[in-house]
């Protein structure tokens, strides 16, 4: 079982999930996040491999990656960071990159460092679904790793529901048509979204993404889905106050 | 089928397919199943062939070039698209993209532009139209090409600067892609190149064909023959290559020759000679080569021409270069630079910079006599005075 699993069957609400880019600020900041993330009482960490051009995200992380590759960043460091600290952590963590990376990297490579270092879960947004069935499906299996798919409101009931026979970890509700970063609250269609995702009796955990940035949004998102997963509101908070005072970000959001 | 057609799942060989975010999938996914219905469709084809003729100024010339033919020792002809409305190849898209948009009841257009070209075209079809136009535009090329800036200004278009990575093509692609995925119900992504997801590359070529078409009747007329020896054409993401190409892809014995832009010299650091620099990755929702580092990450490429200056290739140049149906070239600045002037003071023609690297080839080439070669004169020099007059004093001084 892997520990996402175990930890989505011990705790099925309010899950709170942080993405942080890999380098930034600092190059080497990487064991300390984790690290304190972990203590401040966060579920689960994506921890964003930079990328030059991620189409997916929004500016704050666009920008907070490119200044990370600045710093020097790179798939062997990240991995090498996450070796360090391996045996301090066993918060569950899922590394969230693009495709172009794996496939640089060598797939096959990438896995077996995925899994030495203790990832056992990916989310890579422009992988087509179509090459994870036919080619990397088994490959990840191989390794332990399981994939994480987006859904938005714009995703048919079909393919959501293809998503959820597909999926062993979690499905990524994005919560806004919008990319990353957007900021306000959550609407009304974004509760009705919720709510038909709801009506679907999917057996995937639910956690949703995306504009998500406030004890307000996070309670609001919670009441519908599993849990959230919040990343530009935090990359932009240790980007102003460094890494030290993270459980002051965490318990203002999970109000412990 | 040509083994140089898209396959059903939208690949050109290895290359192509749609690398894209679940965001953007039910547009994709939208245009994907439509656009090859609509493009067949008569009302279609009517309007679209009524606006070239009557709007755009096509059949353009192909202009056998006495000249240059004498200076090469070959007989070489010009595919005059610099002679279309907006000055480029690039409204032979628009025009068919802004088609089938309107046929999918958009009503915001979104477009990215490197040179400014499709940018500008976007915006004149967006007027036609009366469309709401949103130009992606680097900030490096909006200083660069500064008269096609207030060109799409007038129209009526926004131009949004692009202000990441280097600022060029690549980040108002980036940026572009971005508001797709912000607006993914009323907005349309009108793609100015043969890139993007499937179904981009293949409808942009199927629009650009017209160029090709027009050679094969054209060359007949006046050579008996409607298949020359070479067709040269510039490539950044490979548009007008694709165009000029595509009714001779499986006419094995016409050379298809592409020329890159070599920057300040293809080992210099500087560059965006693609196919020599890149490997197999993926951009902009394709698989392609590309250039990027060691880690996958895209490195930042170099040309003084704005339309050039992309660090990939179209999936179907990839397939064209990979299975070595196609022969890639490529020019430096200068070498376009001097190009730009010797066509200028031969033929009394004005280039766009992008174009000069096409003729930039033409004394590196091991040339027959009586060769008959087309060189797609895809834009005209307009826009680039300002580079032109910065040569023209360091050649007067």
């Amino acid at each position: 079982m892997s520990k996402l699993s175990q930890l989505f069957a011990e705790k099925p609400n309010r899950l709170c999930s942080v993405y942080f880019t890999s380098g930034y600020p600092k190059l080497n900041d990487t064991g300390t996040i984790i690290k304190n993330l972990e203590k401040a009482g966060v579920d689960f960490l994506e921890v964003g491999l930079p990328y030059s051009d991620p189409m997916a995200d929004g500016p704050t992380i666009q920008e907070t990656s490119s200044i990370a590759l600045k710093n020097g960043i790179n798939l062997d460091l990240i991995f090498n960071q996450l070796e360090e600290i391996k045996n301090q952590v066993s918060i569950p963590l899922i590394a969230m990159g693009y495709f172009n990376q794996v496939v640089r990297y060598g797939a096959e490579k990438f896995c077996e460092k995925c899994q030495s270092v203790g990832i056992q879960t990916l989310v890579l947004p422009d992988m087509p679904m179509i090459e994870y069935e036919q080619t990397y499906k088994s490959m990840f299996a191989k390794y332990g790793l399981s994939n994480v798919f987006l859904i938005t409101p714009q995703t048919s009931e079909e393919r959501i529901k293809k998503i959820d026979e597909m999926t062993d970890a979690f499905i990524y509700v994005v919560a806004s048509s919008s990319i990353t970063g957007a900021k306000g609250t959550i609407s009304k269609a974004q509760i009705d979204y919720f709510n038909r995702i709801k009506s679907y009796n999917l057996k995937s955990t639910l956690i949703a993404g995306f504009g998500i940035s406030s004890k307000d949004t996070f309670d609001t998102v919670c009441e519908h889905v599993n849990g959230a997963i919040i990343g530009s509101a935090f990359v932009k908070y240790v980007g102003a106050n460094g890494v030290d005072k993270i459980d002051n970000f965490v318990k203002e959001i999970i109000g412990n | 089928m040509s083994e140089f057609q898209v396959d059903k799942n939208g690949y050109y060989g290895q290359f192509g397919g749609a690398y894209i975010p679940e965001l953007l999938y039910p547009n994709v996914k939208e245009l994907e199943d439509n656009y090859l219905e609509i493009i067949q469709s008569e009302a279609f084809q009517k309007e679209y062939l009524y606006l070239l003729k009557q709007y755009v100024g096509r059949p353009t010339p192909l202009y056998y070039a006495p000249n240059l033919s004498d200076k090469y020792g070959a007989h070489i002809y010009l595919k005059r698209e610099d002679l279309n409305h907006t000055g480029a190849h690039k409204v032979n898209n628009t025009i068919g993209q802004i088609l089938i948009a309107k046929h999918l009841g958009k009503k915001r257009i979104i477009a990215e532009t490197g040179a400014g070209q499709h940018g500008v075209a976007t915006a004149t079809v967006c007027a036609l139209m009366n469309l709401e136009c949103i130009v992606f535009m680097g900030e490096v090329d909006i200083k660069r090409q500064a008269p096609n800036v207030a060109r799409m200004k007038m129209l009526g278009a926004k131009v949004v600067a692009a202000t990441s990575g280097s600022k060029t093509l690549k980040d108002a692609t980036n940026e572009a892609i971005r508001d797709w995925i912000q607006h993914p119900e009323e907005t349309y992504y009108l793609i100015g190149s043969v890139v993007g997801p499937h179904p981009y590359p293949d409808m942009v070529a199927r629009l650009q064909a017209i160029i090709s078409e027009e050679i094969k009747w054209q060359l007949k007329e006046q050579t008996g023959k409607e298949n020359p020896d070479t067709i040269i054409a510039c490539v950044g993401g490979g548009s007008n290559a694709a165009g000029a190409f595509y009714h001779y892809m499986d006419e094995k014995q016409v050379e298809l020759v592409a020329v890159e832009a070599a920057g300040l010299g293809v080992n210099s650091g500087e560059s965006a000679a693609t196919s020599q620099l890149g490997q197999v990755g993926v951009i902009h929702g394709s698989k392609t080569i590309l250039m990027q580092d060691e880690y996958g990450q895209i490195v930042e490429p170099y040309s003084i021409s704005a339309g050039l200056d992309y660090p990939g290739v179209g999936p179907l140049h990839a397939h064209l270069y990979h299975s070595k149906r196609g022969t890639f070239l490529n020019a430096t600045d200068q070498e376009a630079l001097d190009a730009a002037f010797e066509l200028t003071k031969l033929e009394g023609i004005i280039p766009a910079l992008e174009t000069s690297h096409a003729l930039a080839v033409l004394p590196k080439m091991d040339l027959k006599k009586n060769q008959v070669i087309v060189i797609n004169l895809s834009g005209r020099g307009d826009k680039d005075l300002e580079t032109y007059i910065t040569e023209l004093e360091k050649r007067e001084a």
